[in-house]
């Protein structure tokens, strides 16, 4: 499949693909990140979680659209209250759930799945119902349009560049609420012994909450990244979802570092192999590739070795 | 009568008759053979439900990829289907004659090799079973031997369920892509299309679920069965009793592909197509909620789960298509949260000790040692108990 | 202890046993012995890799290096179900029985025969089985209550419950952990004699933290400390050693 190509189309077709396939990187990442938090944390599989992305993406479609017409002059910097705005409604919608559905479940993980499930049907027909059938999409601000060329027939779009550099932020900083913070410290304590966390004194409950909040909120944040670079609909989530939780368990359940890795790999080569083969043929390809792993070495790329 | 009893309790032997009864003579008498065609249609998702009842409800491995090996058993009989419906006659106006109509729009101009062997309704007929079971066996062995089970399980399943699906679209020209494999006529050239047919695919198909059911019923009375159950609930246990855990886990999810694979077979001949829409991500996990609604533990449950679920969607997505998605939603919460055992298990707690007075006032025989019927919602899990 | 490496006469011997989780080693070079008939008891501070050691044992962990032999037949490599079907029992130490299941059905699955999934189909429950049921049910307390189910079973019933499900495998190393964890004391002395009883024709390892049991018991005591042998011999002997006193009770 390479014989048609020179070696510096080659390379250039390598940086292009590579190129986009790190915008699908960011995706996966930030859709990742908040499902590492629930299911590496708490041991919850959040199928809904890309309904939760899809909240962000519509809320940042709505802060957009009043801008536009209500604060023109604002619109450069739209973006960012539409952020923060998609994040507290995720949170929100999460704690919620978290409250009326996912706390009646916790160690019967089979049946938090059909009932996240059920939903995100839900969900689903909510925005169907709400924003129509139809796809849409938010005008970007001038700037963050365009591409920088890098050489003759390499270019890079802006809003790539952005939403990569939002990507990273986000990472860093869920590292430090997990990791550096006191409400991480609390997380993981009550991960590894509830009951003895609730004996010193942390509220199991209310940490409970808000980590479910927390990767919701991290889900909306994805969603709104994911204006920027496609049209939003209200079955977008459902064709992320199978994808995420591969790349969070092929990255280690536990591990923040093996979900990032764990994207890299699966959207650099699924976006590589689409510009050989047809798209559906590059996906079967990827996807087969990890579940093949996955079963060579089913505690994914990044696990503790520990006494059981 | 004791060779019967050895595997079926009063309750059970009730629950088959009524099925047989509702199947043989109460649907047929009600309904026009549109209707019944229809049901019977249904009645294929219930191979699949029986099959998670064995897989989900009583070993506790979640499968969310049994449209797989739905469409595996339905593709084989449409691909066996097909070649029959496009004879060089048939098909004489194709640049390619003899190759079904698909391949010839896919500018494919040869049947490719694994199209050959459907030629024979032998092979096909084998190959509904084997195919899935082979599949179930090298997915089950790479996963339970591995000891990956659980969610990690169910997920991997779905993926697969995923990428069979796109591999389906996408190479159109050998499977007839999102279409699927349409206009199917003669099964050895007897039209599955006239009514007759329709009466007598639906006598087949409801004798298999019979079949199906009373063989599930045969293997939940053996030890296996209750090996099953003591595997959902302590796995080390079972393993440190000196079983090899994996193997019980593989013949159980094989079964349940089996069983799907049947299903599948007889949805292509009952509704003349078989389409990637009946293998991916969402029919396969509305498939374990026809199983939920019937309340995982029970094998008839899951019939009238599938049955329920389906006349639902059906009435109500002709009507209200909004309600439909979500009623559905609600219906997989509320078999989550709030009735677990599904209809089966409303029936244990509420009707089933009635039925039971009922019939043991007329005919009272000694039943010196069974247990009393369950008194809690949670009775369902009786049927594993011994019918001593 | 002069032993000759290679093939013993002890019915298992651990040498140069090693594991470590990255890094950590919870069991570092061990070597221990169990005589035919021998009640031999572990016992240690919390983390010393008692429960560990019988892990490894029965193949629930895998080693890192040495080796255990029973019957100078290796281990390591062996399955769970395999070094089971070879004669050693194993205790968790939460009971672990099936719950949805009655006495019987959990006995009777623990009955060695029909191990295979077409054995298990074929399986019939004859006469052999249910003597032996009832027989194992009457070492254990438990022939009043067969056909319970045994969720509804106490915390020390189901421990016995369990010891039962071991003993109709007829084991030739039954290994028990923390046996008495949790009872009361008219069920332990019930488990004591129990214990004294079952060990007729066997040898049992015991890991346990009760030490009037384990006087009442022990033919030989190992201690374990840091996942190294601190001092092993008969329970006097042990309990006057200054390297135990000082683990034990000192800092």
């Amino acid at each position: 499949m390479f014989a048609d190509y020179t070696w510096t189309e080659l390379g250039s077709i390598f940086a292009m693909q590579g190129f986009a396939g790190l915008i699908l990187f960011s995706v996966f990442v930030l859709m990742a990140l908040g499902l590492a938090i629930i299911f590496g944390q708490m041991g919850v599989i959040n199928m809904a979680h890309g309904e939760f992305m899809i909240l962000g993406a519509y809320v940042t479609y709505l802060c957009s659209n009043f801008v536009e017409a209500h604060f023109p002059a604002l619109f450069g910097i739209y973006f960012f209250f539409a952020m923060a705005l998609a994040f507290v409604a995720a949170g929100a919608l999460g704690a919620l759930v978290e409250w009326s559905l996912i706390r009646h479940l916790y160690k019967r993980p089979l049946d938090t799945l059909l009932a996240t499930w059920g939903l995100s049907l839900i969900l689903q027909q909510a925005y169907r119902s709400i924003f129509g059938a139809r796809e849409v999409g938010v005008s970007l601000p001038n700037w963050l349009l365009g591409s920088v060329p890098l050489t003759d027939i390499i270019e890079i779009p802006i809003n790539g560049i952005f939403v990569m550099v939002l990507t990273f932020v986000i990472a860093i900083g869920v590292y430090f609420i997990l990791f550096r913070s006191r409400m991480g410290m609390q997380t993981r304590a009550v991960v590894q012994n509830r009951v003895m966390a609730g004996a010193v004194g942390i509220n199991t409950q209310k940490v409970d909450r808000n980590t479910f909040a927390l990767g919701c909120g991290i889900a909306g944040i994805a969603g709104s990244a994911f204006t920027m670079i496609g049209s939003t609909g209200p079955t977008a989530g459902q064709l992320y979802i199978v994808d995420t939780f591969l790349i969070v368990v092929f990255g280690g359940a536990a591990s923040l570092l093996g979900t990032i890795a764990s994207s890299f790999a699966i959207s650099q080569a699924q976006s590589t192999m689409e510009f050989f083969l047809s798209g559906s043929m590059a996906k079967v390809l990827t996807l087969l590739t990890v579940v093949g792993i996955l079963m060579l070495r089913p505690q994914g790329l990044f696990s503790l070795k520990i006494r059981r | 009568m004791t060779s019967i009893k050895s595997f079926m309790s009063r309750q059970e032997l009730i629950g088959i008759l009524v099925i047989a009864a509702v199947l043989f003579i109460i649907m047929p008498l009600a309904m026009d053979i549109f209707r019944l065609n229809l049901f019977g249609k249904y009645l294929t998702y219930a191979f699949v439900a029986v099959g998670l009842v064995l897989c989900w409800g009583k070993c506790g491995i979640l499968s969310l990829g049994q449209g797989v090996f739905f469409g595996l058993g339905g593709y084989c009989m449409a691909m066996y289907l097909k070649l029959e419906a496009s004879t060089p006659e048939a098909t004489a106006i194709q640049s390619t004659p003899g190759i079904p109509d698909f391949m010839d729009w896919n500018q494919i101009t040869a049947l490719p090799w694994f199209w050959e062997p459907f030629n024979s309704l032998t092979f096909t007929l084998l190959a509904i079973i084997i195919v899935p079971a082979v599949f179930a066996f090298i997915i089950g062995a790479a996963m339970f031997k591995r000891r990956v089970g659980g969610v990690y399980f169910a997920i991997i399943t779905q993926a697969i369920a995923a990428i069979l699906t796109i591999l389906i679209i996408g190479q159109q020209g050998y499977t007839g892509g999102v279409n699927g494999i349409t206009d199917l006529r003669t099964l050895k050239s007897w039209d599955i299309r006239t009514d007759e047919a329709k009466y007598i695919l639906y006598y087949v198909n409801g004798a298999l679920l019979i079949a199906v059911l009373l063989l599930s019923q045969i293997v939940l009375k053996s030890k296996l069965g209750r090996l099953l159950v003591a595997v959902r609930d302590q796995e080390d246990r079972v393993r440190f009793s000196g079983y090899d855990v994996s193997n019980i886990k593989i013949f159980v999810f094989c079964f349940a592909a089996v069983l799907s694979a049947i299903g599948g077979a007889m949805f292509t001949l009952q509704v003349g197509f078989m389409s990637p829409s009946f293998v991916g991500i969402v029919p396969s996990i509305e498939m374990v909620i026809f199983c939920a609604v019937g309340g995982r533990l029970s094998i008839f449950g899951a019939v009238y789960g599938t049955l329920l679920v389906n006349w639902a969607k059906t009435t109500f997505s002709e009507t209200f298509p909004e309600l439909w998605l979500f009623g559905l939603g609600a219906l997989f919460i509320a078999v989550v949260l709030i009735f677990p055992n599904g209809v089966s298990g409303l029936y244990q707690s509420y009707l089933a000790p009635l039925v039971d007075r009922v019939v043991s006032t007329g005919k009272r025989k000694g039943r010196s040692d069974t247990a009393p019927p369950p008194s809690s919602g949670f009775g369902a899990e009786t049927t594993a108990k011994p019918a001593e | 202890m002069n032993t000759i490496n290679n093939n013993t006469d002890f019915l298992l011997s651990i040498e140069n046993l090693t594991v470590s989780f990255d890094g950590f080693k919870a069991v570092d070079d061990l070597n221990l012995y169990v005589d035919e008939n021998e009640i031999h008891v572990i016992i240690g501070p919390n983390g010393a890799g008692k429960t560990t050691v019988l892990d490894l044992i029965c193949g629930r962990t895998r080693s890192t290096d040495g080796s255990i032999k029973f019957r100078n037949k290796e281990l390591t490599d062996m399955r769970e179900h395999e070094i089971v079907r070879e004669g050693v029992g194993r205790k968790f130490q939460n009971p672990s029985i099936y719950e949805d299941l009655t006495v019987f059905e959990n006995l009777e699955l623990s009955f060695p025969r029909g191990r295979s999934v077409w054995g298990a189909l074929t399986f019939q429950r004859d006469q052999d089985v249910k003597t032996r049921v009832h027989e194992i049910a009457g070492m254990v307390f438990l022939d009043e209550l067969l056909d319970k189910q045994a969720a509804l079973l106490s915390h020390g019933q189901k421990q016995w419950l369990e010891i039962g499900m071991l003993l109709i495998q007829d084991p030739e190393l039954l290994m028990l952990d923390e046996p008495v964890a949790g009872m009361s004391v008219s069920e332990r002395k019930q488990t004591a004699k129990l214990l004294n009883e079952i060990t007729k024709g066997r040898s049992v390892m015991v890991v346990e933290h009760d030490m009037k049991f384990v006087e009442d018991i022990a033919h030989r005591v190992t201690v374990l400390h840091q996942g190294k042998i601190l001092s092993e011999g008969s329970m006097a002997k042990v309990q006057a050693d200054p390297k135990v006193i000082d683990v034990y009770l000192g800092h």
